[in-house]
């Protein structure tokens, strides 16, 4: 037992032992059992710091790597985290607190709920940590689980509409990629990811393999016109339910994409290249539109979501070393922000009980502290330079204009639009005068709300002046992603390896970026 | 023909079936001889036999084949008759709270379960058509007495009556088929069978045989088409005799199965396999739709069995080592989510006697928090829902269906698993979701054993009895190659 072999392990289990300990605390002793799940949670975020401080962000390999054999000969318990997965191990651990502080107040059922979320974190954790593949699948659909627990109990007045289409949306797109994993076991003899990952999977077979996935994780990223479950899953759940849906879950997508998709079916990634990008611009078009005439305000962030997450998808396949790095920028940047701004929601919600735009206006008056945290957040969802935003738009873009001009001509519109939705926004809550009677007594972010959204604003700018931190801990792992996907597919991967260390320089690569473009105006043509 | 058997010791092989058959003639002598208020004792005598039975058969193996081919001792059989022992010894656990009002109290009923146990493993132990046939009766003659075991309930009374009509239709399938089989190989024993068809190649008429043949078997299963009973049977009869339904004789017959396709017709893979994804494909589907309407839960489990059963054959359809394999797994997890599942429905009495809807569940999870709970997990496992046993059950069936290349089979079984979910999680929601509008009465210790222990290793399955199990399966598969 070293730091080295068990820190995973302990990362991804540590939550389901605070949930054993809650199961016999007595469920009256509502205040033992918010801080026993919020040290918990707490514990395993500084374990997350530990494992980011101690990753070899210069190895492209999987590091703290635990690999044994399990169940028969198809199941391991395999372990380890490279730089595309620990980040993301860091995100869960850091909104997991905060979704426990955001649930503060929740009176029904305290202990139950703080069981599930406390499973919920575990099952995410593993997503991530996890390298054997049928094991990707347990805590990937695992995840349903609680969630819809958590939809179904504790939502709004349509929750359970909400519940059953969040399931069988994610449910029947999953069962697919579970056959296409048992195709890969058999294919290649193992569920280890790590020898998956150098596996050469037949080019026809890997046609179907990335369609199977493509039916799961665009349901779960969400793509349009996948999302229709989204909007109604991130309105009826609770606070804490929509933060680590759109912060969390909505990533699993992403990640499984740059996991598995990219770099195991470079071919059929490759062909099917065109047909993602078409579904991107479409999500950051439509969905955005969508989001301008939206009354509800959770349902407005959820449709701007979707339209981020069209960035990613984007930037994933692209292809190059820009655009990942700027998709796994914006997944990190959306669950900070977006996490943000659903519990911006959940404080005035907590308020007033509603979500409806119309019942709100003039907040800034007797809520000056939430009216800045709140602007932070909407420049940030905007994308306006010098917030986290405006990096991971900045760099898909970057890297999609290199494979297909139209398609960032496209995208570009989604920055416009982001502006227009989340500005008026903004505008109808929080400016205005203050006219309604129900607003005349609000008040303003108590000490718990700042304790929640106040770091998260300190991230939000940081990463947006700074994001050498998560951009140099991604770039090893991506950069050995991208050599590998333009070996598959025949691309000279020297062009991609020089990009790669472009973006650690925050301007750079707006000029730098230029030149390469060029020499790439004829590719698309080429995929 | 001179016997094989000489001595006590040339018995081996069947020691436990031995014990059993001496055990129950004890157990009905003392069920006659006692006071009637005291049938409880024969009851628990009855689980005790049952678990002396099941170490004999773990801790003491004798392969070997005997009295003359008729009867086989190996590890698949072995594997089997502990899930069809553990399987009968849960349900008469299950049946002992409220005996009286379920019309179980009576110490015929245990010697009649044993019996059918008894049956039912010379069915697990058949090396030949008529050893088939003899054990298979035992345990059908037995079953349709205690379908009708409370007597004065008309449903009960109903329940009885139909499998009996029914099931002696199919036992006749079975006989006509055996009897083809025999007009067209010319022998009876199993393993002389499969040296015929592998020297004479396949006849029409041995085709017509292997059908009448599963068909039989099918019956017993209840894979559609031949499921009819099930609903009717599973609704009837009183709850903790519909568990001893749900287990132990779905095991019996499912092993019966697969020693018949994989063993005796392996030389006619691609006929039987038709017929295998044929039943596979129908189960799955008609239960997944068939089961969304109902409104009793009885009916409920009884199509979610049949849909399991459907999961199981796609193992099987794959006619493979690693296809007997995840049958044997799923067998053994749908044991353990079955009981527990029963012990549930046996927890939710009300002063008026046990619920039947799924609507009386309403806010269950309010009243009864620990019952709910376990019975939440069980439908998410059921569903096939990871990290529980029952996706794991699935993983290993569909894992071999995609070693065989049976791609529309997994593609629509996984669709049919979906839908499916969308019934299971009607009693979620109705749990948990709803208001509550019943109270219940308090649940017997046992039972809360009983689902603890089944909620704890669907829960804990990739930690526990994971890899034991697996391997386990993997030695007692390896046995019929």
């Amino acid at each position: 037992m070293t730091f080295e072999n068990s820190i995973l392990t302990l990362l991804t289990w540590l939550p389901v032992l605070g949930a054993a300990i809650l199961l016999f605390t007595p469920k009256t002793a509502l205040n033992a059992i918010r801080w026993i799940a919020l040290a918990t949670t707490i514990v395993v975020f500084v374990l997350s710091l530990a494992l980011w401080q101690a990753f070899d962000a210069s190895s492209a390999g999987f590091q703290f790597v635990v690999n044994m054999p399990w169940i028969g000969d198809s199941i391991g318990y395999r372990v380890g985290v490279d730089g595309i997965s620990v980040l993301f191990v860091v995100l869960t651990a850091l909104l997991m607190p905060a979704a426990v502080l955001a649930s503060w107040d929740v009176e029904m059922r305290v202990k139950e709920y703080m069981i599930v979320f406390l499973v919920l974190e575990t099952l995410m954790v593993g997503v991530f940590t996890t390298l054997d593949l049928a094991m990707f699948y347990v805590f990937f659909e695992g995840t349903l689980l609680p969630m819809f627990l958590i939809i179904g109990i504790w939502g709004g007045a349509q929750r359970i509409q909400a519940a059953y289409k969040f399931f069988f949306y994610t449910f029947v797109g999953s069962v697919l990629m579970l056959l296409a994993m048992m195709g890969m076991y058999w294919d290649a003899g193992t569920t280890d990811i790590v020898r998956l990952l150098g596996h050469d999977f037949p080019v026809g077979m890997q046609t179907w393999l990335w369609l199977a996935f493509f039916a799961s994780l665009a349901v779960k990223m969400p793509m349009w016109p996948f999302h229709r479950w989204l909007p109604e899953a991130h309105v009826q759940a609770p606070t804490a339910g929509s933060v680590i849906l759109a912060a969390i879950l909505l990533k699993l997508g992403g990640y499984g994409f740059l996991r598995f998709s990219l770099p195991m079916f470079p071919d059929a990634s490759a062909q099917f290249a065109n047909f993602v990008f078409v579904l991107s611009v479409a999500a950051i078009i439509l969905t955005s539109l969508v989001a301008l005439v939206q009354t509800d305000i959770k349902k407005l962030i959820a449709y701007s979501s979707v339209a981020h997450m069209g960035f990613v998808t984007m930037g994933i396949f692209a292809g190059n070393a820009l655009g990942i790095q700027g998709a796994m920028f914006q997944m990190i940047s959306h669950g900070i922000v977006s996490g943000a701004l659903f519990l911006c929601v959940g404080v005035i919600y907590d308020r007033m009980h509603t979500r409806e735009i119309s019942a709100y206006g003039g907040l800034v008056e007797r809520m000056p502290q939430y009216a800045f945290a709140f602007m932070v957040f909407t420049m940030a969802n905007v994308g306006l330079p010098g917030t986290s935003g405006f990096v991971g738009e900045f760099l898909t873009m970057i890297g999609v204009f290199q494979v297909n001009t139209w398609v960032a001509f496209g995208a570009a519109f989604g920055v416009i639009f982001s502006a227009g939705y989340a500005l008026w926004l903004y505008r109808r809550v929080v400016f205005g005068a203050l006219t309604k009677d129900s607003l005349k007594g609000i008040l303003d972010l108590n000490l718990r709300e700042k304790v929640v959204l106040y770091p998260l604003i300190v991230l939000t700018v940081v990463f947006g002046f700074y994001p050498a931190p998560i951009l140099d801990t991604t770039a090893a792992a991506v950069d050995n992603l991208v050599a590998q996907y333009s070996a598959a597919n025949g691309l000279d991967p020297a062009v991609a390896q020089a990009e790669a260390r472009a973006p650690l320089e925050y301007v750079a690569p707006a000029e730098g970026a230029a030149q390469p473009a060029d020499d790439h105006a004829a590719e698309p043509a080429a995929h | 023909m001179n016997s094989d058997v000489t001595d006590f010791a040339s018995l081996a092989p069947a020691y436990p079936e031995v014990l059993m058959a001496l055990g129950i003639l004890v157990l009905l002598l003392l069920g006659v001889v006692i006071n009637k208020e005291r049938s409880a004792l024969v009851s628990w005598l009855a689980v005790s036999l049952l678990a002396a039975t099941g170490l004999l058969v773990m801790l003491q193996p004798a392969d070997g084949v005997i009295f003359n081919g008729l009867f086989i001792a190996d590890s698949f059989g072995r594997f089997m008759k502990v899930l069809v022992i553990g399987g009968a010894g849960l349900a008469l656990i299950l049946a002992m709270s409220n005996a009286e009002e379920n019309g179980v109290h009576k110490y015929e009923y245990s010697v009649l379960a044993l019996l059918a146990t008894l049956g039912m493993m010379v069915m697990v132990s058949a090396n030949d058509l008529m050893s088939l046939y003899v054990g298979l009766e035992l345990q059908s003659l037995s079953l349709y007495v205690m379908a009708a075991i409370k007597r004065d309930d008309p449903r009960a009374s109903e329940a009885g009556l139909k499998y009996f009509v029914l099931g002696a239709l199919s036992s006749g399938l079975l006989l006509y088929g055996a009897s083809l089989i025999y007009g067209f190989t010319g022998h009876t024993n199993l393993g002389e069978i499969v040296i015929a068809i592998a020297n004479e190649g396949r006849s029409v008429g041995l085709i017509f045989g292997v059908v009448f043949l599963l068909a039989g078997v099918a019956f017993k299963i209840s894979a559609v088409p031949f499921h009819m009973w099930t609903p009717d049977v599973y609704e009837g009869a009183p709850t903790p005799v519909t568990a001893f339904f749900a287990m132990a004789p779905k095991v019996a017959a499912m092993t019966l199965m697969i020693r018949l396709v994989m063993d005796t017709f392996a030389p006619i893979t691609s006929d039987w396999q038709q017929i295998v994804i044929f039943l596979s494909i129908a189960s799955m589907v008609l239960a997944a739709f068939a089961a969304i309407g109902q409104q009793s839960l009885k009916r409920l489990i009884a199509y979610s069995s049949i849909g399991h059963v459907g999961f199981a054959l796609v193992g099987l359809s794959s006619g493979t080592q690693v296809g007997v394999e995840g049958v044997a797994i799923y067998m053994a997890i749908y044991v353990a989510m079955t009981v527990g599942l029963f012990a549930c429905l046996l927890s939710f009495r009300t002063d008026t006697g046990y619920v039947e809807t799924i609507d009386d569940l309403a806010g269950a999870a309010q009243t009864r928090p620990f019952v709910a709970a376990i019975m939440a997990i069980l439908m998410f496992s059921l569903i096939g829902l990871p990290p529980l046993a029952g996706f794991f059950a699935k993983w290993h069936v569909f894992l071999a269906a995609i070693e065989a290349n049976l791609y529309v089979l997994s593609v629509i079984g996984v669709l049919a698993s979906a839908v499916s979910a969308f019934y299971y999680l009607r009693v979620v929601k109705v749990m948990f979701f709803d208001a509550p509008i019943k109270q219940f009465a308090a649940v017997p210790g046992e039972l809360n054993i009983i689902m603890a222990a089944s909620g704890f290793l669907v829960v804990t399955y990739y930690f526990t009895v994971g890899n034991p199990l697996a391997s386990w399966a993997q030695t007692a598969a390896g046995s019929l190659f």
